[in-house]
């Protein structure tokens, strides 16, 4: 079973919901998922941000629908940890 | 729609703040309305109770749908207008997101606000006169104690704008009595 344990996402999204809400959204698709957010850049309406999630089994498209049903786009993946096991 | 939801498109609309604001105003309104309703009746001589009551009520749904139907066309219209701008900021489709639904639903919720407030208000202000029409005696008569309810809600409402702002709420139910007195002593020398 092959299991994706690290995604760090390049992400775009407005102001709102802030990012505590955002990786609150995203946390909350599974018990153990860890979410970092690192801010990189502030815009006028929208933020750039650097997502990483940890997770013993991350599911892509739940994750992709949370970052779309709060606004953000998702623009890139630029890491991924995966497990062959 | 679940309360969950409800809160989070209220958090990414800002719409606490303004939905607030709105049950303020337009409960001022309804509560000066009647006040002013209820003092032009008591200065025109001798009026019967069925009347008073049928026009406050008349006015007070009047101002509701009033309240309903300015909050939902002006706040559907800039809620589409905020949409359109984030997308294009963000040089894609929200549709699928909780903005597009704030667009729906956050126009109901505060025209809602914003009608039932001053319809509330009203008929709680005319419990008085429906107390008084069912037989019950009041101390004051139904009319003054009709008025003294409005005043005390306008008081309420003062009070409540004053925690809100950080001022002394004292102070801010006092200014708000004061708009009421004018109100009804403008009203006295008309009459």
């Amino acid at each position: 079973m092959i299991s994706v344990q690290r995604l760090v996402l390049d992400v775009l999204k407005p102001h709102q919901p802030n990012a505590l809400v955002f990786a609150r959204a995203v946390a909350s698709l599974g018990e153990d998922y860890r979410v970092n957010i690192r801010v990189l850049e502030v815009d006028e309406q929208t933020e750039t941000l650097q997502v990483t999630i940890e997770g013993d089994r991350l599911d892509f498209d739940r994750i992709s629908s949370a970052i779309t049903e709060s606004g953000a786009s998702l623009h890139s993946i630029d890491e991924v940890s995966v497990i062959g096991k | 729609m679940e309360l969950k939801q409800i809160r989070t498109l209220l958090e990414i609309s800002h719409s606490e703040e303004i939905m607030r604001r709105y049950f303020v105003v337009n409960g001022y309104d309804g509560a000066l309305t009647m006040l002013g309703l209820i003092m032009g009746f008591y200065v025109s001589d001798s009026v019967d109770l069925a009347v008073v009551i049928t026009s406050c009520l008349a006015a007070a749904l009047a101002l509701g749908m009033s309240g309903i139907s300015s909050a939902y066309i002006s706040e559907a219209a800039e809620r589409r207008r905020i949409l359109e701008q984030l997308e294009g900021a963000m040089v894609t489709s929200l549709d699928e997101s909780h903005h597009a639904r704030a667009v729906i639903w956050i126009p109901w919720l505060v025209a809602l606000v914003n009608g039932i407030a001053p319809l509330l208000i009203a008929l709680i202000i005319i419990i008085p006169l429906w107390l008084a029409r069912s037989g019950v005696v009041l101390v004051f008569g139904p009319l003054l104690s009709a008025m003294v309810v409005a005043l005390v809600i306008v008081f309420l409402l003062g009070v409540f704008l004053g925690r809100v702002g950080g001022t002394f709420w004292l102070w801010s139910g006092l200014q708000s009595l004061a708009v009421a007195f004018v109100t009804v002593g403008l009203i006295y020398l008309v009459g």
